[in-house]
């Protein structure tokens, strides 16, 4: 029935679909998802951060499973929980930064927690079948009520602002730490904050996308966008601009064809224009990471700069 | 506890996944490769839920798509070296988050088996059969053997890519290699602890046991040993109580991780190695 629609006339199928409240809700809170993640991702992937991102998308499905069992709202558990670790992972490492294994660890306890919850809950409770622990890892965004896409995109319009305000020193603290530092930008302060915004979009973005597919939002669209610009804001709205394309694009697919799980055309679209990105730009990789080696004298004027660059 | 053959099953086969993790999960920390592991555990369960679908064995799935995963991720275009590597966790991000999705379409593709979404996901330990403990040895002492023969060469190379470079050593090769050979543990141990909760054997006793001693192979001795012990007492816990065997074995993990003084802070990245991925 309704892929004929779509298919044939594309603005009656457009019609159509935007006729459904759930639909309406769906577009909202995808957009809304998808700008944040478009902005906070450019970021995390220029600043090699995607694994700080894959754990504290993780973490948010511990925090609303823990939120489920005490009896508090989901969301709360999930703001709580995704921000807090993002702070405490800043906290541990250097100038913000933490190592690869004690993410990895910290992380991998953190899910185990989960699990824990998850038993306790599907136990305990309350006619549940499982589902709960499932809708959390992937998503229901065609599930979504009013007030939950309202508060979602809000949230996202918060994260999207405050990425914004801070995009200029952040940038210059990722592309030259040691030089950003010398010249007073306080580097540790921006990426706890940084990581802070990444932790707003985890727990925002798990019940549109889902805590475990929200991952490639954030690094496919800005991965495809870096390989294609290398210039900063360019880079940053093609990022945006490929991330809500993937989401209409999977919203789309998914109403189409409804054995496709809207959260499978998401990431099916992003990833498929990562490869073309990949293909058009076989040559030569750009990106902005590239200039801190022309600069001369970078290397020599702090530690930090050393740890960013190896040699060619 | 042992006159239960599931018991028996589940001890042997969480030996053999914790000498096979401890090794391999040793080098993987120290080339900073964690998030690709991730990936690579993660990337079992699409495999499985594919195999299931499929209709062949589970085993099958697994290893197949952690070692496909492996050579995607090892094959991605190179490029400078600054850029690479917020380009490589740019693509480990991608492969993870549409193998992911790929696995939640399968499972709507095949509906109804959540129950066992579960369990791929968390881990289970009572259904190990002896033709999977089978496998699990083979693929193990084939890994191992595998690393018997690449680990000086990777080491040098680990330790010091350059230098490695101009003494000859294939870097890039033994990096393919070892990146295979890590979808192999991972497929390993997730077949234990369930695709989300591989790290307790791969990265916490390495870690562990990095911290502890400085010297390679007391080193890895030493991560094979947490992971023997991490493995061990998690059956046992999950054994005698309702909880899941991933929680202890996460739980164990992480406890020797803090014993071993895993989150004092490092010392400054002077001299430190390169940024990679995180």
């Amino acid at each position: 029935m309704t892929p004929v629609v779509a298919l044939i006339q594309p603005l009656a199928g457009i019609a159509h679909l935007l006729a459904h409240p759930f639909l309406r809700y769906a577009v909202l809170a995808g957009t809304a998802t998808a700008v944040a993640s478009g902005v906070v991702g450019y970021f995390l992937v220029l600043r090699a951060q995607v694994f700080t991102a894959d754990a504290l998308t993780h973490v948010a499905f511990t925090g609303a499973l823990g939120a489920l069992i005490v009896g508090v709202d989901l969301l709360a558990g999930l703001y709580v929980a995704c921000v807090v670790v993002a702070l405490a992972l800043g906290g541990l490492g250097w100038r913000g930064r933490a190592d690869d294994a004690v993410i990895g660890s910290v992380f991998a306890w953190v899910l185990g927690l989960g699990a824990l919850f998850l038993t306790v809950y599907s136990a305990s409770s309350l006619g549940s079948n499982g589902t709960a622990g499932v809708s959390v890892l992937f998503g229901t965004i065609f599930g979504l009520s009013g007030s939950q896409a309202v508060a979602d995109a809000a949230v996202a319009g918060v994260v999207v602002v405050a990425g914004l305000a801070i995009a200029r020193p952040l940038l210059f603290a990722t592309v030259d730490e040691g030089v950003a530092a010398a010249r007073g930008v306080p580097v540790r302060g921006l990426g706890l904050s940084f990581l802070a915004l990444v932790g707003l979009t985890a727990a925002a973005a798990t019940q549109a996308v889902g805590a475990l597919l929200l991952l490639g939002l954030l690094a496919a669209p800005a991965g495809a966008a870096q390989r294609l610009s290398p210039r900063p804001y360019r880079a940053l709205g093609l990022s945006v601009a490929l991330a809500v394309g993937s989401v209409w694009g999977g919203l789309g697919l998914a109403y189409a064809y409804p054995l496709v799980p809207p959260s499978f055309g998401i990431l099916a679209i992003a990833t498929a224009a990562y490869l073309v990105a990949l293909a058009v730009t076989a040559g030569p990789a750009r990106a902005p990471d590239r200039r801190v080696q022309v600069r001369p004298g970078a290397d020599g004027v702090a530690a930090g700069a050393v740890a960013r660059t190896p040699p060619p | 506890m042992f006159g239960l053959h599931f018991m028996v099953n589940a001890f042997i086969a969480s030996t053999i996944v914790g000498v096979t993790a401890g090794a391999i999960g040793w080098f993987m920390v120290l080339r900073r490769q964690s998030f690709a592991g991730h990936t690579l555990a993660v990337v079992s369960f699409p495999g499985a839920a594919a195999a299931v679908l499929a209709g062949v064995s589970v085993s099958v799935g697994y290893f197949g798509a952690a070692v496909l995963a492996g050579v995607v991720i090892a094959l991605v275009p190179r490029s400078s070296a600054g850029a690479s590597l917020s380009h490589e966790s740019a693509v480990i991000g991608t492969v993870q988050a549409f193998a992911l999705a790929c696995g939640a379409l399968f499972v709507s593709l095949y509906g109804g088996f959540l129950g066992g979404l579960t369990s791929l996901l968390f881990g289970s330990f009572l259904g190990i059969s002896d033709a999977q403990v089978l496998t699990l040895a083979a693929v193990a002492a084939a890994a191992l053997a595998a690393l018997g023969i690449i680990a000086r060469p990777l080491f040098f190379a680990t330790v010091d890519a350059d230098v490695a470079l101009a003494r000859g050593v294939p870097v890039r090769a033994v990096g393919v290699v070892f990146l295979v050979l890590l979808g192999c543990a991972a497929a390993e141990v997730s077949q234990i602890t369930g695709a989300l909760l591989v790290f307790a054997l791969l990265v916490m006793p390495a870690a562990t046991a990095q911290r502890l001693s400085a010297r390679p192979v007391r080193s890895v001795l030493l991560s094979i040993a947490v992971a023997l012990v991490v493995g061990w007492a998690g059956l046992v816990a999950a054994y005698y109580s309702v909880y899941p065997v991933g929680f202890y074995v996460t739980s164990f993990g992480f406890g020797a991780y803090l014993l071993g003084g895993g989150l004092r802070r490092r010392p400054g990245p002077v001299g430190a190695a390169p940024a990679l991925p995180t």
